[in-house]
């Protein structure tokens, strides 16, 4: 039996200087979220279980170690939520905690872009003088440069890597239908760049291999990383690099909901092979479709369009939940996506009020038509660019939201929770309440432990091997019943 | 923001309150003059909120490093 898909997301923002192309990305990121820590404590990331280089298929690569984000001082912090939230490169990184649902999921991604329109709030009012830093959720500059948003699943480690590979691939060549976030243009470096006006994913232009290590070059539709950040003999994290950002609730949910029924289904062997021909060709060929009719020939010789390739996961996974895994969650999953595709079958731009790629066409659409505007026209990729601004005053899909455009499936309330309080049925329950109590005892933490600087002689190390214990129902009233961290690890060892 | 910009959208939102009073007598009007009307509202409500010269705004943005 599949074992439970507990899922995270991992969010580069652009960030820029409104007026000031000259500024610093790294020093601004670092700024950006010093300055919301501060009012939340700095806690130093443990990097001990860290190897961003352990792959997959058994090898580790040599590397010459490159001073760490932390040498260099930049900032890098857990959340009173279970977040982590530091500077990736040259982007603010957002990572949120474990979340054991969709839904759940759904909810921290959204409290990520408040936490983000909080910093660049807070930023403001500390440096009122200061240049005015701007934060999108996307994945492309629209002029070749792509940076990633990154899903994070719990698979059980029996599974061989082989069967992933072989029914995921075909999955992620065609789920972009509905979880793309869209674009202007091309920046695939082989294709003409004003040939296609709109394509459905921002990130397919820069995927050129099937399976990979990589994620900055020659980028892979399946991600080979091997770093559990849990018990490896059990468990392996797949590590998923092949998504856009959204902002559509419907979106998210049906992104991680859908990947995380095809890897059940992968587990417990309930799939059929739908092996791609040309996975990386099909990829490019499914994002310039907007019909939804993009061909894919698999490896039987069958040719499908995406939709169809849909329908049989769809098919499949309606069988398993029925079967096997009758949850709400599931249901509302699978009712989702066949709601979805019946819609996307019929005429895609009925979807305007769910999916980011078909609400941010319908928005270019409609000043071309009012304005009369070219393809080519800077304000529709002003458009292209600030659909993505996480800010609810300046954020094209913040505004629709807020005139009720698009469809919501979380509260305002949820998200705002979210924003300081931890998923209640992961591990990440534990971490951030730590971070919340004894926030002056913590020397470290990382996905799976918490370090304890409980003023005795040696740190306490309390490890968090398995992502779904240290929930609010393990460990609420061990908390409870710890005034200082002194007594929790006491009470932990007892 | 300049006050000049917060000024504009101030008085666009007020524009968009006169529109949902509108919004009510056009239920017997047909959908497609509905929908008209509703991307219209929405072009308003966004065009309030567009950042000033698009070319350079666009054009300065560039992202290096990532991942």
């Amino acid at each position: 039996m599949a074992i439970p898909k507990v899922v995270g997301t991992e969010t580069e923002y652009g960030i820029s200087a409104i007026g000031a192309p000259e500024f610093n990305p790294v020093i601004s990121s670092s700024l950006l979220i010093s300055t919301y820590a501060g009012a939340l404590r700095r806690i130093r990331w443990d990097y001990e279980q860290e190897s961003p280089l352990r792959d997959a298929r058994g090898f580790e690569p040599v590397q010459v170690r490159e001073p760490s984000e932390e040498d260099l001082g930049l900032a890098n912090v857990i959340l009173p939520n279970g977040a982590r939230y530091y500077v990736d490169h040259a982007h603010p990184e957002y990572s949120t905690p474990e979340c054991a649902t969709p839904r759940e999921l759904v909810i921290h991604d959204k409290a990520g872009e408040r936490v983000l329109e909080r910093s660049m709030l807070e930023l403001e009012r500390a440096v009122p003088t200061g240049q005015r830093i701007a934060v999108y959720k996307n994945n492309s500059d629209g002029k070749g440069n792509s940076y990633g948003t990154h899903e994070n699943y719990l698979v059980d480690r029996a599974v061989p890597f082989g069967n992933i590979v072989r029914d995921l691939t075909p999955f992620f060549v065609s789920r972009q239908i509905f979880c793309g976030a869209g674009k202007l243009g091309a920046e695939a470096p082989w294709d003409d760049r004003n040939r296609h006006r709109y394509q459905i994913s921002q990130r397919a232009d820069f995927f050129e291999a099937e399976v990979g290590l990589e994620t900055t070059l020659k980028r892979p539709i399946i991600n080979t990383r091997d770093e559990p950040h849990a018990d490896p003999d059990k468990y392996r994290r797949l590590h998923v690099i092949v998504g856009d950002a959204n902002l559509c609730e419907v979106a998210i949910l049906l992104k991680v909901g859908t990947t995380s029924l095809v890897l059940k289904m992968i587990e417990d062997e309930y799939l059929p092979d739908l092996t791609v021909a040309n996975a990386v060709a099909s990829l490019h060929e499914v994002s310039r479709n907007l019909g939804g009719r993009g061909m894919v020939r698999l490896a039987d010789g069958r040719r499908l369009t995406a939709v169809q390739l849909q329908w049989e996961f769809l098919e499949r996974a309606k069988k398993y939940v029925e079967q096997e895994d009758p949850t709400s969650d599931n249901q509302e999953v699978v009712e989702r996506w066949e709601s979805v595709l019946t819609a996307l079958e019929d005429d895609p731009m009925q979807l305007h009020r769910e999916l980011d790629w078909v609400a941010k066409y319908r928005l270019l659409e409609g000043y071309r038509e009012r304005d009369g505007l070219d393809w080519s026209d800077h304000k529709l990729r002003l458009i292209d660019l600030q659909y993505h601004d996480v800010r609810r005053e300046r954020g094209l899909y913040h505004r629709l939201a807020a005139t009720g455009k698009v469809e919501r499936i979380v509260s305002d309330h949820e998200i705002e929770r979210a924003v300081m309080e931890p998923p209640e049925d992961t591990r990440a329950y534990f971490r951030g309440r730590c971070i919340s109590r004894y926030p002056d005892a913590i020397a470290a933490a990382s996905w799976d432990s918490v370090i304890f600087d409980t003023g005795r002689e040696a740190l306490q190390r309390v490890p968090m091997r398995e992502p779904l214990r240290g929930t609010r129902a393990h460990v609420e009233e061990l908390l409870e019943r710890s005034p200082d961290p002194a007594t929790l690890v006491d009470l932990l060892k007892s | 923001m300049p006050q000049e910009q917060e000024q504009k959208r101030t008085q666009r939102r007020d524009g968009g309150g006169e529109g949902d009073e509108a919004a009510g007598q056009v239920e017997q009007t047909s959908r497609t003059e509905k929908l008209k009307e509703e991307m219209d509202e929405i072009l308003d409500e966004i065009d309030s909120v567009l950042e000033e010269n698009a070319e350079e705004f666009v054009k300065s943005y560039v992202q290096k490093g990532g991942e």
